[in-house]
C-alpha cells in the first residue's frame, strides 16, 4: 500500500518516485505548492474513495503525515 | 448539444432562477443535479427534466447552511459520480431589514446561505473538477452586490462577497483549468417579486433602460454560456443580467 501511495505522490506532483521519502514536505519541493497540494489531495480523495476532512487537507503536510492522516479512513500504507 | 456528456451541479435548484438554470442546462444534455433543502422540493424541477430530456436527474436534499450536510451531499455524490464538471451556486436567501433593524440572526444566515455555503461547495466541487483538469464553477450574485439598495444592506454585502470570492477562487483554480465566473442578475420575475405592491413594482422597472424585468430563463442562458467550452478563456468575471439597470 506504501507504494500506491507513494506512486500517487508521485504522479500528482510530477516528480520521481525515489523522491517520494518520509521527510518529504509541503512546499519543501516547487512542484508541492498549493496547486500541487489541491492536485494531490484530488488524487487520494480518488484513489481510495474517500473524502477528506478540511482539517486533514490542511494537515496534510509530509509524505509520513498522508500515512497517518490516511489511516482515520481505513487505508493502511 | 452543448453539454453532451457533462454532470452539472445546482444547488437551490427548486424553483425560481435555479429551476431555470438546471432545465437549460440539462436542455443541453448534462447530467443534472439538483440540491435543495429537500428533495421533495425538487420534484417539480425533476419532473420538467424528465419531460424534457427523458433523463433522470440526481436528487440530494441538505441544508447548505449546514457544513456537514454539503460534505455529506459530496460524499453522496462520489459514491455515484467520478467526475463534476460544472457548479452553479445559487441557494441564496434575501431578508430585508432597514440597517436599524438588521439582527445578528439574519446577517449569519444571509452570510451562511449565501456566501459560506457558495464558498465550500467551490472546495469540495474543485477537489473533483482537479480529476480531469477541467471544470467551471458559476456564482449567482446579484447586482445589489453592486449598486447595494435601501433595506438591503446584509444581503448586497453577501452578494459583494461572493463577488470577491468568484475573483479570488478563479485566481486560485486558473492553473488547473477550471474557470469561476458570477453572474448577477438585476431585477428577474420570480415568485419574490411577484409579491411587490404594482407601486413599488413599476418604481422598479423605470430604473431598468431596457424598461422590462428580466426571466428566469435569460439568466439561465447567460449561466449555459458559462457552463459551455464557448466560454472556455473566460474566467474571474461577474456577467450582469440586467436589462442595463445599471449603465
Amino acid at each position: 500500500m506504501e507504494e500506491k501511495l507513494r506512486n500517487i505522490f508521485a504522479t500528482a506532483l510530477d516528480i520521481p518516485a525515489e523522491k517520494v521519502v518520509d521527510d518529504l514536505e509541503f512546499n519543501s519541493i516547487p512542484e508541492w505548492d498549493s496547486i500541487g497540494h489541491l492536485a494531490l489531495i484530488a488524487a487520494l480523495d480518488e484513489a481510495f474513495g474517500i473524502m477528506m476532512e478540511t482539517e486533514d487537507v490542511i494537515d496534510l503536510s509530509s509524505f509520513k503525515k498522508a500515512k497517518e492522516i490516511l489511516a482515520k479512513y481505513g487505508v493502511e500504507a | 448539444m452543448l453539454l453532451e456528456g457533462k454532470i452539472a451541479w445546482v444547488t437551490g435548484a427548486s424553483r425560481g432562477i435555479g429551476k431555470a438554470i438546471a432545465i437549460e442546462l440539462a436542455a443541453q444534455g448534462a447530467e443534472l443535479v439538483l440540491a435543495a433543502r429537500s428533495e421533495e422540493h425538487l420534484a417539480e424541477t425533476a419532473e420538467q427534466i424528465r419531460a424534457k430530456t427523458g433523463r433522470e436527474p440526481f436528487l440530494l436534499g441538505y441544508d447548505v447552511a449546514d457544513l456537514s450536510g454539503i460534505k455529506q451531499a459530496f460524499v453522496h455524490f462520489q459514491g455515484k459520480y467520478k467526475q463534476l464538471d460544472i457548479l452553479v451556486n445559487n441557494a441564496g436567501v434575501m431578508e430585508d431589514a432597514l440597517l436599524p433593524m438588521v439582527t445578528q440572526a439574519q446577517f449569519q444566515n444571509t452570510m451562511n446561505v449565501n456566501v459560506q455555503a457558495a464558498i465550500f461547495h467551490m472546495q469540495y466541487a474543485a477537489r473533483l473538477m482537479m480529476r480531469k483538469k477541467s471544470g467551471s464553477i458559476i456564482n449567482i450574485s446579484s447586482i445589489m452586490g453592486q449598486v447595494g439598495n435601501a433595506g438591503q444592506v446584509v444581503y448586497a454585502a453577501s452578494k459583494a462577497a461572493v463577488v470577491g470570492a468568484t475573483r479570488s477562487a478563479s485566481k486560485e483554480l486558473a492553473p488547473l483549468n477550471i474557470r469561476v465566473n458570477a453572474v448577477a442578475p438585476g431585477f428577474i420575475e420570480t415568485d419574490l417579486t411577484n409579491q411587490l405592491s404594482s407601486q413599488k413594482y413599476a418604481e422598479k422597472v423605470n430604473g431598468i433602460k431596457m424598461g422590462r424585468v428580466g426571466t428566469a430563463e435569460e439568466v439561465a442562458k447567460v449561466v449555459l454560456f458559462l457552463s459551455s467550452d464557448w466560454s472556455s478563456y473566460v474566467t474571474g468575471q461577474v456577467i450582469g443580467v440586467d436589462g442595463g439597470m445599471i449603465v
